[in-house]
Order: structure tokens, then sequence, then C-alpha cells
């Protein structure tokens, strides 16, 4: 199982960050995943992420301060799975 | 097909398009010339021969003064904010803590303040910025050099000043933000304001291996796709207070008499620097709508430090920001923070009444 999280205060880019990435894993029959969003400042921190929103695959920071394509999102994704 | 032969597929997908989207972005850029080479034709076209308004007549070239300048920020705020995002996409803050790291003060401000420019954040990235700053051993002043920068020297404010006043002023807002924000970080970290800081900040730890390992590298096309989102966004944004402010100053063009505004704003008025300062706070997300006003201002007679030390306030004092840092910074410090630097803008407004 994929822990994927979306980390960002709850601004309008954060909430699009966690609708891209719904939609593009979902459209992965052989991805399982979970998704959960960090909102806590300190626990954004805790990440060495200093611009938001920010994308965590398996406890790795994938991407920060920028939404990344669908296609973008599914490699990481399959990258984590590979591992 | 296992994972890594699609993944690899993927990325290969990725990877393509750069050759195209180069074609559409020249096919653009020549657009982009031939709308903005064109402008003043067509605002001679639709004021004077469309509505068959006089070109001497108030109307007539209030009118005029509309039509050409609108298109005309807006191109400028399209095309720069565009190829402003592309070389940011090449600069994250994350780098920019890296390089303010281990920096110190004096040199980290200057620094700090250079970065403060073309560093890209959002508002909503303030806070999580801050703490990754602190966290990292960056020095308070240092962070508050590039805290002020960051907005007060920021894209729109530019393009604005560039397009209505010329690069001279434009250069002018540049260097006197950056020297306000580098003694004004320098100030605040002089006044040692550590213990203001909500003490959360300081107990942050980086998780072992979450440190951001965001090494990926970015194609053109994701760069272009990534610049014509934001320019989409900021446009989206500011468009209506574009056109509003200069729907104000095309009426002031037009209409108020000169030595109105040099009584209100003019040099024998002493009180006009504090008072233009008192003004911008509140104004805070209107500064495109304002520098448009302010251009006719100055065309009237307005002096040139009342009107640099209004934007400054505009840009800078923001309300909104400083609710946002109030969850990191008590009370004492913001307070700090915003007298440091009203009294540094006031003083700047002065400053250049008194050289030019």
């Amino acid at each position: 199982m994929l822990t994927v999280k979306v980390l960002g205060s709850g601004c309008p880019n954060c909430k699009k960050l966690e609708a891209e990435t719904r939609k593009a894993l979902d459209a992965q029959p052989g991805i399982a995943y979970e998704l959960v969003k960090v909102t806590d400042y300190a626990d954004i921190a805790a990440y060495g992420v200093v611009s938001t929103p920010a994308l965590v695959m398996n406890e790795q920071v994938v991407s920060s301060g920028r939404i990344p394509s669908g296609d973008q999102i599914v490699s990481w994704a399959l990258e984590q799975q590979a591992n | 097909m296992s994972f890594k032969s699609q993944r690899i597929a993927l990325v290969n997908r990725i990877g393509t398009g750069n050759r195209q989207s180069f074609a559409l972005l020249a096919v653009a850029a020549l657009m982009w010339w031939a709308a903005y080479s064109s402008l003043q034709r067509v605002a001679d076209a639709l004021a004077y021969d469309l509505l068959g308004l006089g070109a001497e007549t108030h109307l007539g070239s209030a009118v005029n003064f509309f039509f050409y300048d609108v298109p005309k920020i807006l191109l400028l705020l399209s095309g720069m904010i565009f190829l402003i995002t592309v070389l940011r996409t090449f600069v994250t803050p994350e780098q920019t803590r890296r390089w303010l790291g281990g920096q110190r003060e004096g040199v980290g401000n200057v620094l700090a303040s250079l970065l403060g420019i073309i560093t890209p954040f959002c508002s909503c990235s303030a806070v999580p910025l801050f703490i990754g700053f602190v966290e990292s051993g960056i020095p308070l002043g240092v962070t508050f050099s590039f805290l002020v920068t960051a907005p007060m020297v920021n894209e729109v404010a530019l393009v604005l000043l560039f397009g209505m006043f010329g690069w001279k002023i434009a250069g002018l807002y540049m260097v006197s933000g950056m020297v306000l924000a580098i003694l004004s970080g320098l100030i605040i970290g002089r006044l040692h304001m550590e213990q203001h800081v909500e003490p959360f900040v300081y107990q942050v730890k980086v998780k072992a291996n979450a440190q951001a390992q965001l090494e990926t590298r970015l194609t053109w096309t994701e760069r272009f796709g990534e610049a014509l989102q934001s320019t989409r966004d900021i446009v989206g944004k500011v468009w209506p207070y574009v056109v509003g402010g200069i729907a104000v100053g095309a009426a002031i063009h037009g209409y108020v008499p000169d030595d109105f505004m040099v009584d209100v704003m003019g040099k024998d008025a002493w009180w006009s620097v504090p008072a233009a300062v008192i003004l911008g706070v509140p104004m805070y997300s209107n500064a495109a709508g304002v520098i448009p006003i302010v251009s006719v201002l100055l065309d009237k007679g307005a002096t040139l430090g009342t009107v640099l030390a209004f934007m400054m306030a505009v840009v800078a004092l923001s309300l909104p920001e400083m609710i946002i840092l109030r969850r990191v910074l008590r009370p004492r410090l913001i307070a700090t923070y915003i007298a440091v630097l009203t009294v540094g803008i006031i003083a700047t407004g002065y400053l250049f009444n008194l050289v030019i």
C-alpha cells in the first residue's frame, strides 16, 4: 500500500494538488494507495519542505511548491511501487 | 507490463514534446509582439474613429488613455510573468534555504534580499518558509530581509512600474525596496527578538530521510506549462484591479486640474509622505489598481518620494500577511516588524523627495 501525503495549509493550490493526485492514481488500477492530508505547519516543516503544496510518497518528498502533472505523479508512484 | 517498464514508458512520454512547446512559444511571442506594436493605432481607432471623440477633448483623451493602457499593461503583465515564472522554475525555495544557510548577517541579508526577488512563493507558504528558514539556522534578521523583499519587489509591481513609468523608476523602486529590506532585516537581527518567535518553531525536527530530495529535472514543456498556469492565475486575479485603476487614472488624467495634486502630494506638503503610507496599508490587495492611479498622480505633479512610499506601503505592509505570520511570530515581533518597515518607508519617501 502506497502512502501518499499532501502537505499544505488548505489553500486552493493544496486542494488542487489533492484532486489531481486522486485523479491520476485512481486511473491506475495497479496502484493501491492511501491519501493523508497534512495541514499542521510543524508537521509540514518536519518534511524539510518550505513551499506548499508538497507531495510525499512513502515518506519521501517528491515535489514541493507546484502542482505536478498526472503523468509525473503516476511515475513517482510506480517508482515507489517498484522499490 | 511491469511497474518498471510502465514507468519508463511514462517518463519517456513526459520527456517528449519539448520541440512542439518551443514552436508554440515562438508563435505566441510573435502574436504578442504584433499586438503590442499596434496598441496606439488600435486605441486611436477605437476612441477617435469608432466612438467619434475628438482628440482634443477631455473625454477623448481620457478614453484614448484607457484603451491604450489597459491592453498594454495586460500584455506586459502576461509576457513578463510568463518569462519570470520560467526563470523561477530553476530556483526553488528549498534551494534558497540551502544558499542562505550558514551565511553570516550582513552578507546574508544582502543575499536574502536578492533571492527574495527571484524565489517564487505564495503567501500561503510564508509560514512553512519561515519555519524552514529558522529551522535550518538562518538568522532571524536574514529571514526578515527575505520576507520583506519577496512581496515588495514582486513581479506584478515591477511590471506595472515599468509599463507605466519606464525602467528608471522601476529600477529605483527595486533598489530602494532592497535597501529597505536589507536594513530592516539588519535592525531586527540586532534587536535579538528570538524569544518572540512561537516556541514550536524551534522544536521542529526534520524527519530522517524526509529532507526534500527534489532534484527532479523539469522538462521545458513542464516549465512552460507551469509558467502558463501562473500567468493565468496572476493575470486572472489582477486584471479587474488593472482595469479599475486605469479607469480612475484616465478620469484623473482627463479632468483633475494639475495644481490640485501639487497641493496634496507635492513638495510643500510635508505630511503627504506619512499620509500616503497610512493610506497605503489597507489597500494591500489592490497593488495592481493603485499603481496606474499613482502614475497619473505623478504626471499631475505629485512628488516621486511620496508616490514611492505609497506603493511600498501598499505592497509590503500587508495586513493579511501579518495575520498569517501571527502563527509563528508573537505580537511584539510583528509590531516591531511593522514599525521598522513603516519608519523605513517614510524615510525612503522623504529621502527621495529631498534628492529629486
